[in-house]
């Protein structure tokens, strides 16, 4: 049956497709965002698949070439990666649709090389997540951060220093990953996550082990752009074309995430990184800092894409609070997170991109009149936004009441008022938007919307915000499930 | 069973249309909308109905008993004068955020739980704020900013109140709290904002007076009488709120003697009669709670009437300060008759609805043995007749000829005053009417030969100070001079202590953060730099000077440093200062988990 081989599939796609890229470019370009859209559709679909799957008959675990685990590569898919799979997939392939037109324009004549990195970043990324083998991990890691820099390094002049320092950095945080998995390798002989976990309670307490840990959270760290070592992530994010903004912002530090709760909480186990070594707890409070400091820098910015860049860097300080707190519900708040703010972030980068294609303005006091002009897009922005502050009905709404809910639970008050106050700071940074599009516009402006292929997948990111944050219960269920079962 | 469907749900369904409809066929279906959200109410049965499930928790957005049948009528009949009033506009934006408003406030009083209570609560501010906005001026667009943060400031509040609950009790079910934890208190607290109870009341005073001449009708009925509804849920009989209410009472008339804006001197006016339902809510007892329902269904009527007429000559005079207008009696009749019928309904003259009322919570007052808070609560309604009905009709329409020309207001906003005056006259004659629907049954008899006299001495004694200081002031200005100015002293003086010391106080912690970016900023100008700088100060502090050389070329040196940062060029290595960033936390990570381990 070909439905046993999803796991893996939804990876060969990707690479096949990839490849075949160059060749459909050669017959005629213009396929080659269509067929970039297709393949990720597949792959969205496979990821689906794959959720029903695991929710209906439990984790599901793959052997490539039927190796037997310890000595062959494993696919281990439950209820987290197939989760953080429809996302990566989902967001993909949205703004593989909308790329179409703002690509086009932000990067002319550059079909072939655009869509086959592109295509190369999803797959990297969904490998990442489907992977149960922790070298496989850092093999997908790499595959996905080159696209990436590659990508970056198209938006113009600027972006080369960008993505050269993004290379810089992803290149270091890559080299201490693969130092604390070579660590662990060393110490135990086998790279199979679940075998890992099994050797490594015996090893607990030699130094070595400790100096993994630390490799592998500052690696992934700096992949996440947790603050301070975000310092790659603005000017990565203000320089690349739009869309590579948007995919990058919604899926790429969420992987990363990803894998460091995989590491954290299934290869080595929970209990070791929240009570023996006080791993996560420092983890949380370096993520508070840097919820406030994004916010506060984000205050600061005048260009809308380097402002929801720092933006970034606040809310995934949510996310590792969520992570760092490691009880019920604020880890449930910060999984969640994850889906939210790839929902709202790519959503707002696309209206960027949006306001970037049809007017060029990027300074926030230039957007006057922006409401009349873009009305459509402009009211997509502001659900975003309000999800952004936490503004119910929508899904921020809930995943930041999880996450005040669980700091309250374990009584973290420090916590409660950093989530209360950034979501001030984070209406303050909104509202000079709000007030330059919206308000103090007297001279007659034309209506000049985005072209359809650009609203529409503005309007469902848009939509979906505010419906996932009325059935909120049916992503919460989930993580719900699996945390409990992970925690100890 | 379930033959009606949440009011709330019609209201805020219904506002998604509007902009799809226009001309004729929009005004027939914004009064049609109000209609059927009123058969629809007639169809409730008192219960608990529409209960959802919601992750662990269940939304109620039908918990119908007679108090929230009261105001749901009431809010009803309201938003069908209010959108009757409003018809000639042609935005379809403004109806929108009336009813949304209107809707988010029904969803208010028949929400069940906490959770769906917070949302409409927010939405309501969310809402209402563009009725500010519309009016399309800087000074709105400022006040409406203004509300706009208080409110949601008040809603963090109740949020953090309704968390800690959760948390403390696992319960979101919505009913009466106990007055004493710390939950209680920050629910009380956004409940009283909304309220307008001071010190948290600048934002009516502020706002109201900035709305659309038709967007402020809307506002001085939903948002405190939700506030009164959801205080007389949850906080019946807690002490506190009697003296509030009293002291809000006197306030609001005080300060409303004090302004020159009509609409901000009635803003004031509803402060002072929010204030005799607060106390009523302190009271607890049934008759006041009976007063302070009624009395909400009656001010909402009485006051908007006021909003209405106070607009139409706005609307139609153009100007909106006493020492502007005048004389407007003579083109205006029937706007003055209209406004008449409502000032003497807020003075609680007899055979007006808010005598009905009002009585019934100063009686209260009265069978509680609460002296004081009763000669408060006269005292206010003494002055509310000073204000309302003698001295904003006389400068408006009486007074010196300002040569102002202005006709009576379009006929769509004559029959909606009408239809409210019509309501205020009813109610007074046939109270029972109002009674029947109240939350407890009533024994209460307003006409009697006592009340009667009680109310027309006040007020005859009120009428002959005003032209008796008027005569002998000789102006507007002076005329609160003498009587009040314990008042007056008093509350500026706190006045003076909220915006100064309070708010100064209020604004270090902001202070504290932008200095905190900026200092941010600073640092990532030149991180390695600033490294470098503060290790030197600290060496040359503790030494004196730098290993190896004399202290003052050190001192040049680090004086140097530190007016040259960020050095130039400014950013010559990021990705260098950024890899040092890495080593230092990796080593600090290493280093700790080795000796936590």
């Amino acid at each position: 049956m070909i439905t046993d081989h999803l796991s893996v599939l939804i990876i060969a796609v990707g690479l096949l497709g990839a490849f075949f890229t160059p060749i459909i470019g050669l017959i005629r370009k213009e396929m080659c965002s269509l067929w970039a859209s297709f393949i990720i559709l597949l792959q969205f679909l496979i990821s689906i698949f794959l959720l029903y799957q695991v929710i209906i008959a439990g984790n599901i675990s793959y052997w490539l070439g039927g190796w037997e685990p310890p000595w062959g590569i494993e696919y281990a898919v439950d209820l987290l990666n197939a989760f953080v799979l429809v996302i990566v997939a989902g967001i993909c392939f949205s703004v593989s649709i909308y790329g179409r037109k703002s690509l086009g324009f932000e990067v002319p004549d550059k079909e072939l090389p655009l869509y086959t990195l592109y295509i190369l970043l999803t797959t990297g990324m969904l490998g990442i997540v489907v992977t149960g083998d922790i070298f496989n991990l850092y093999v997908f890691l790499e595959i996905g951060s080159l696209a990436a820099y590659a990508l970056i390094a198209m938006g113009g002049r600027h972006s080369l220093t960008a993505s050269f320092n993004y290379m810089i950095m992803g290149t270091v945080s890559a080299s201490f990953i693969l130092l604390g998995i070579g660590y662990l390798y060393v110490m135990t002989g086998t790279l199979n996550m679940a075998d890992i976990s099994a050797l490594l309670p015996s090893l607990y307490g030699r130094p070595v082990i400790l100096v993994a840990i630390a490799l592998l959270v500052v690696g992934l760290s700096i992949k996440t752009a947790l603050f301070p070592l975000h310092t790659w992530l603005p000017d990565a994010y203000t320089h690349a074309p739009s869309a590579v903004s948007a995919v990058l912002s919604g899926t790429f530090t969420k992987v990363g995430i990803y894998a460091l709760i995989r590491v954290m909480f299934t290869v080595i186990s929970p209990s070791y990184v929240i009570e023996t070594v006080p791993v996560m707890s420092i983890l949380s409070w370096v993520a508070a800092i840097g919820i406030l400091a994004g916010s506060l820098l984000a205050i600061a910015q005048y260009d809308i894409k380097r402002m929801l860049a720092y933006s970034s860097v606040s809310q995934i300080g949510y996310i590792f609070l969520g992570i760092g707190m490691a009880n019920k519900l604020a880890m449930t708040g910060g999984i969640l997170h994850i889906l939210s703010h790839s929902l709202m972030k790519v959503g707002l980068f696309m209206v960027a991109g949006a306001i970037i294609y049809r007017t060029g303005i990027r300074n926030i006091y230039q957007l006057k009149g922006m409401g009349k002009k873009m009305p459509y897009t402009m009211a997509a922005f502001v659900i975003g936004a309000l999800s952004m502050i936490g503004i119910p009905p929508t899904i921020g709404f809930a995943s930041k009441f999880y996450l005040a809910w669980g700091a309250l639970g374990a009584g973290e008050w420090v916590f409660v008022v950093v989530i209360l106050l950034s979501s001030l700071l984070t209406a303050v940074y909104f509202w000079r938007i709000f007030e330059n599009a919206f308000f103090g516009v007297h001279e007659d402006i034309k209506k000049d919307e985005a072209p359809i292929s650009m609203l529409l997948p503005i309007l469902a990111f848009a939509v979906i915000t505010v419906l996932l944050g009325l059935l909120a219960s049916l992503p919460i269920g989930i993580i719900e499930q699996w945390v409990t079962g992970v925690l100890p | 069973m379930i033959e009606w469907v949440p009011p709330a749900a019609i209201m805020i369904v219904g506002a998604f249309l509007i902009p799809l409809l226009k001309g004729k066929v929009k005004q027939a279906y914004l009064l049609l909308l109000p209609l059927i959200v009123f058969i629809n109410l007639l169809y409730m049965g008192e219960g608990t109905g529409w209960v959802i499930p919601f992750m662990e928790y269940s939304l109620i957005f039908g918990q119908v008993d007679k108090l929230s049948m009261a105001f749901g009528y009431v809010f009803v009949i309201m938003a069908f004068i209010g959108i009757l009033y409003a018809l000639h506009i042609r935005e379809s934006g403004q109806h929108f955020a009336a009813f949304m408003y209107v809707g988010s406030a029904l969803g208010v009083v028949f929400a069940g739980d906490f959770f769906s209570l917070f949302v409409f609560w927010e939405i309501m501010a969310f809402s209402s704020v563009f009725l500010i906005w519309y009016n399309k001026e800087k000074a709105s667009r400022d006040a409406g900013l203004r509300y706009l943060l208080v409110h949601v400031a008040g809603g963090l509040s109740l949020l953090a109140g309704i968390i800690i609950r959760l948390v403390n009790t696992g319960s979101i079910e919505f009913g009466p709290i106990d007055f004493g934890s710390l939950d209680s208190y920050l629910i009380l607290l956004g409940f009283m904002l909304n309220a307008a109870v001071p010190p948290l009341h600048a934002w009516l005073s502020d706002a109201y007076p900035e709305a659309t001449v038709t967007g402020a009708v809307f506002l001085s009925a939903f948002t405190t009488k939700t506030a009164v509804y959801v205080l007389l849920r949850a906080f019946l009989g807690v002490e506190i709120l009697i003296w509030l209410g009293a002291f809000m009472a006197v306030f609001g008339v005080v300060y409303a003697l004090l302004q020159n804006d009509i609409r901000r001197l009635l803003a004031y006016e509803i402060i002072s009669q929010v204030g005799y339902m607060v106390a009523g809510v302190g009271m607890g007892t049934i008759l006041a709670v009976n007063g302070s329902t009624a009395h909400a269904f009656t001010h909402i009527l009485y006051k908007g009437l006021l909003f209405m007429c106070a607009g139409a000559v706005i609307h139609m005079a153009g100007k909106r300060k006493l020492t502007e207008l005048g004389g407007l009696y003579k083109t205006m009749p029937i706007t003055l008759g209209l406004y008449m019928i409502g000032a003497l309904s807020i003075s609680a003259l007899p055979f007006f609805s808010g005598f009905v009322s009002k009585s019934m919570v100063v009686s209260a007052a009265a069978h509680e043995h609460l002296a004081v808070v009763w000669l408060l609560l006269t005292l206010a309604s003494a002055g509310t007749f000073l204000i309302a009905a003698l001295r904003l009709p006389y400068f408006v329409f009486f007074a010196r000829d300002a040569g102002i020309k202005a006709k009576e207001p379009p006929v769509n906003m004559l029959l909606a005053m009408g239809l409210a005056a019509f309501l205020n006259i009813l109610i007074g004659v046939y109270p029972a009417i109002l009674y029947g629907i109240l939350p407890y049954p009533v024994d209460y008899v307003p006409y009697t030969g006592e009340h009667i006299v009680w109310a027309l001495q006040i007020l005859l004694f009120t009428a002959l100070g005003f032209f008796l200081l008027l005569g002998k002031l000789g102006g507007e200005h002076a005329i609160s001079l003498d009587t009040d100015w314990f008042y007056r002293k008093g509350s500026r003086s706190f006045m003076w202590f909220v915006e100064k010391p309070l708010s100064a106080a209020s604004q270090w912690p902001v202070d504290i953060l932008m200095r905190l970016k900026d200092y941010l900023i600073w640092l990532g100008k030149n991180p390695t730099q600033a490294i470098f700088l503060y290790a030197g100060t600290i060496v040359f502090k503790i030494l004196g000077r730098f290993p190896g050389m004399p202290p003052h070329a050190s001192e040049r040196i680090l004086e140097e440093g530190w007016s040259n940062y960020p050095g130039e060029p400014v950013r010559k290595s990021p990705v260098g200062d950024s890899v040092i960033l890495v080593l230092i936390f990796m080593t600090a990570y290493a280093i700790y988990y080795y000796f936590v381990s």
